[in-house]
């Protein structure tokens, strides 16, 4: 008799290189049901999501302008979880940029546009880490678990902007829900002229440089590192874990603020109530697909950066909900997961 | 009648032997006591029998007839229960919900009636218990009685005791003896594990002793006492690494004075401990595990605050002190868990660093190139058979320990403890281990060894300490060390005697 015996035993690395590529293959083969079933062919749907977006330069760049709040609120989490606090609040931290971003914006007319700008960056992160410093605390002081405390946080902060938008912001003229439009200098230069490519493009790239400098450079991201991977042997080792996190935690809220200064200064110049159409939840996404890595979150954001700009184009083509473009991200993020669950594991057949 | 016969039992984990060709009986109406050090193979055993574990080899026969136990549902229905020293109970609902938790047919609850059943059940076995109280608020010892009555409830007739004692205060084992005494009058048969020799004595009809996965014999109460049951627990030849040469200790450098400490679940670990140790000395400190080395040894690693008490080595005040202070004032630490000293999932050469992080910044940043020759340096002096890059979790046990070994040896501490620095290891590892923990005492150093293998305390140390139940029961030279001696210290029997160097 053939007995099939399941036993924990980890996979070899290559395979690690292969799970993005397998896991995206196993994502368009489960959606494509999807895509029929929406009256579309599944081949030509991919061929939008993926080819054309990349065919001609003002898309290309698009995609870029997608990907910079991605960019960064994946680096952001990734920060966070590579100290194993899981920051589920990237959304409500950069909501917290946006707001610094919408309330700073207008007051800087008469600053050069090189100190408005560094106001805004500096004013938008300070935001996100004090949005994040309530969490964090929580969970050092009194061990409260920070996935629900920053999830949480998100919703409250969404209302707050609803009320200053409804409130004291809404612009006085058109008396539309935003806030009044920023300062010509404090806005974010355009890096192409004629696109919508932005500075914040730049910041995004330097974010991610960051995330690798101080994981794999410094010894905050050793001890970052140890803690996220085993608390007891790194408190053991004499790492001082509560601080760590702290540090961890904070830094990531301000990088997530970060996002919302770019959104703010980069697009929509002023503060609207959908500025983020949840870039903070990809964030996660984003920081899983690319296993916490510098490289890998890069890779990541513009990969999603890419399907959402594809999103739009299959929609139009192919007059398919605009919305396959959520399931395909989020099939995506489960089949990535299940794989790195899976690779811990073997099928033996062996015979009694 | 034989209500359980095992015949032959063999189970083997990898290279570690568990159960070796064993044989047990238990009369109906019997309490039959499992006696022997930690790893004798006692549990494992039990296991086999309650289904959790499946034999290499051998029978079990339930009342004569061949039973095949592949799950506790078998088990249960065979007529064998189970009480682990971890309960299995669900805080939450009341003691009758978790009774028949598992055990109810037909889809509706009746509360009302489930409630009556139980009370019934608990009064008729003379189990005290309320069956409408909530398990949360139960004490420990009343949890353990909802355990024994969830058994019987499942009508078991034989049942299995995994170390009950371990979890009580003195006055609930009172009770846990006297309902075991009822339950057996009313022809319940009961296997006691323990490594108690007071508590086997007291409650127990007969009792089989073993020892490295093999049975040493049974025999009755009455024809043992407690000294002749010691040495059939520990009593063997001694072998392995021996100390050269005797030298005289130097001056104490680690001072321990009426060490309190609390454990997890607040209650007294470790009750008023002092030790001392001298340059050039390796204090063993024997036990059977569970009577308050773990907090020892944590208290003296920094991870674990003392709620008394003072612990100094040489000049400086190390109560309470924090992990980067312990290490920085020369103390080298190896830990009772070698997977809670490593991250297993970085590499080598970053956990040889991790304890002194800020010796390896150049410019503010990280000097891999200094970090990558500090750990070729270390895996070459220490024969670690890895690479700085492989991740520690890949390594086997020998190599891990030599990697915590060249960790907290490198920089020549003062003081070093060592937490079972050999448990799990092959005989290879094992000498190594030995042999550098004797390295340490003769350039100087004052050793702590906390083991629960004898034969490491008895050949290494320069005299041996027994803790039982959070107290230091005495301090004595190892030559006068012997090892029954030991075995009743160790069982809570005796204090020392003769000449205790105990202040």
């Amino acid at each position: 008799m053939t007995a099939i015996k399941i036993e924990r035993a980890a996979a070899p690395v290559w395979m690690r290189f292969l799970i993005p590529v397998v896991a995206i293959l196993v994502t368009f083969v489960l959606t494509s049901f999807l895509i029929i079933w929406a009256g579309a062919n599944p081949l030509e749907a991919y061929h939008y999501f993926l080819i054309a977006p990349l065919s001609n330069r003002v898309s290309a760049l698009e995609v870029l302008v997608k990907s910079t709040p991605l960019l960064l609120t994946g680096t952001a989490v990734a920060f966070a979880f590579s100290a194993g606090y899981w920051n589920i609040g990237a959304e409500g931290q950069l909501y917290a940029g946006a707001i610094a971003a919408a309330w700073l914006g207008p007051l800087l007319g008469e600053v050069p546009p090189v100190i408005a700008i560094l106001v805004m960056l500096v004013g938008g992160f300070g935001a996100g880490v004090l949005w994040a410093l309530g969490p964090a605390l929580l969970k050092v002081k009194l061990a409260i678990d920070e996935v629900v405390t920053t999830l949480l946080l998100n919703s409250v902060i969404v209302f707050l902007v609803s009320y200053l938008l409804n409130g004291p912001w809404r612009d006085p003229i058109s008396m539309w829900p935003q806030s009044p439009e920023i300062a010509p200098n404090a806005m974010l230069p355009k890096l192409v002229p004629y696109s919508r490519l932005h500075l914040g493009f730049v910041v995004a790239v330097l974010g991610i440089l960051f995330l690798w400098f101080v994981l794999s450079r410094t010894a905050l991201g050793l001890k970052m590192r140890a803690v996220g991977l085993g608390r007891e042997a790194a408190r053991f080792a004499g790492v001082k874990v509560d601080q760590t996190m702290l540090t961890a935690a904070l830094v990531s809220g301000g990088i997530a603020g970060l996002a919302g200064v770019t959104e703010v200064a980069g697009i929509h110049f002023h503060l609207i109530e959908a500025i983020s159409p949840g870039y903070g939840y990809t964030g996660i996404i984003i920081a899983t697909l690319g296993g916490l890595n510098a490289f890998g979150v890069g890779l990541a954001a513009l990969f999603i950066g890419l399907i959402s700009t594809g999103a739009q184009t299959v929609s139009r083509a192919l007059g398919v909900p605009v919305y396959l473009g959520d399931v395909v991200q989020a099939t995506l993020l489960l089949v990535t997961l299940a794989m790195f669950l899976l690779l811990n594991y073997r099928i033996r057949f062996s015979s009694d | 009648m034989s209500a359980i016969q095992m015949r032959g039992i063999t189970k083997r984990f990898g290279p570690v032997l568990a159960n070796d060709h064993i044989n047990f009986d238990l009369e109906q109406g019997e309490i039959h006591a499992l006696l022997g050090e930690n790893g004798a193979g006692k549990t494992t055993l039990m296991r086999i029998l309650y289904g959790l574990y499946h034999a290499d080899a051998g029978e079990v026969f339930v009342n004569g007839e061949k039973g095949h136990i592949t799950s506790p549902r078998d088990a249960i229905r065979l007529g064998i229960g189970m009480v682990t020293q971890h309960f299995t109970l669900v805080p939450p609902l009341t003691v009758a919900e978790n009774v028949v938790l598992g055990y109810t047919d037909g889809f509706r609850l009746r509360p009302q009636e489930i409630q009556r059943q139980v009370g019934k059940a608990a009064a008729g076995l003379g189990v005290e218990v309320d069956p409408t109280a909530i398990v949360r608020h139960l004490s420990v010892g009343e949890r353990q009685r909802v355990e024994i009555l969830k058994a019987l409830y499942r009508e078991a007739r034989v049942l299995i005791l995994d170390e009950p004692t371990a979890v009580l205060v003195p006055q609930e084992v009172g009770v846990l003896f006297e309902t075991l005494e009822r339950l057996r009058q009313g022809g319940l048969s009961v296997i006691f594990i323990s490594h108690k020799l007071n508590e086997v004595m007291t409650v127990c009809d007969r009792i089989t002793v073993l020892r490295d996965g093999r049975v040493v014999g049974t025999v009755n109460k009455a024809d043992t006492s407690q000294s002749a049951l010691a040495r059939m627990m520990v009593g063997r030849e001694t072998f392995g690494v021996s100390r050269e040469g005797e030298q005289a200790p130097g001056s104490p450098l680690l001072r321990i004075r009426s060490l309190s400490v609390a454990d997890d679940q607040g209650l007294p670990a470790l009750k008023g401990v002092s030790l001392e140790v001298g340059a050039g000395e390796i204090l063993g400190v024997a036990g059977v595990s569970g009577n308050g080395q773990t907090e020892l040894s944590r208290v003296l690693a920094g991870t674990l605050k003392p709620t008394e008490g003072q612990v100094s080595v040489g000049q400086d005040d190390l109560t309470g002190a924090e992990p980067t202070r312990v290490t920085a004032a020369g103390v080298g630490r190896i830990p009772e868990d070698r997977h809670e000293g490593l991250v297993g999932e970085l590499t080598v050469a970053e956990n040889l660093v991790l304890e002194h992080l800020g010796d390896f910044i150049t410019a503010g940043t990280l000097d891999h190139r200094r970090i990558r020759q500090h750990a070729e340096r270390l895996i070459a002096e220490y024969q670690i058979k890895a690479s700085p890059t492989d991740r520690a979790r890949t390594l086997s046990g020998g190599n891990m320990q030599k990697l915590i070994l060249a960790r907290a040896l490198s920089r020549e501490p003062r003081v070093v403890i060592a937490s079972q620095p050999t448990r799990g290891l092959d005989v290879g590892a094992t000498e190594y281990v030995r042999g550098k923990l004797l390295e340490q005492r003769g350039r100087g150093a004052a050793v702590l060894l906390l083991s629960e293998d004898l034969d490491e305390v008895l050949a290494l140390s320069d005299r041996i300490a027994v803790i039982y139940e959070g107290r230091i029961v005495g301090v004595l030279p190892c030559a006068e060390a012997d090892v029954e001696q030991l075995g009743l210290m160790m069982s809570g029997v005796r204090e020392a005697t003769g000449d205790s160097d105990q202040d």
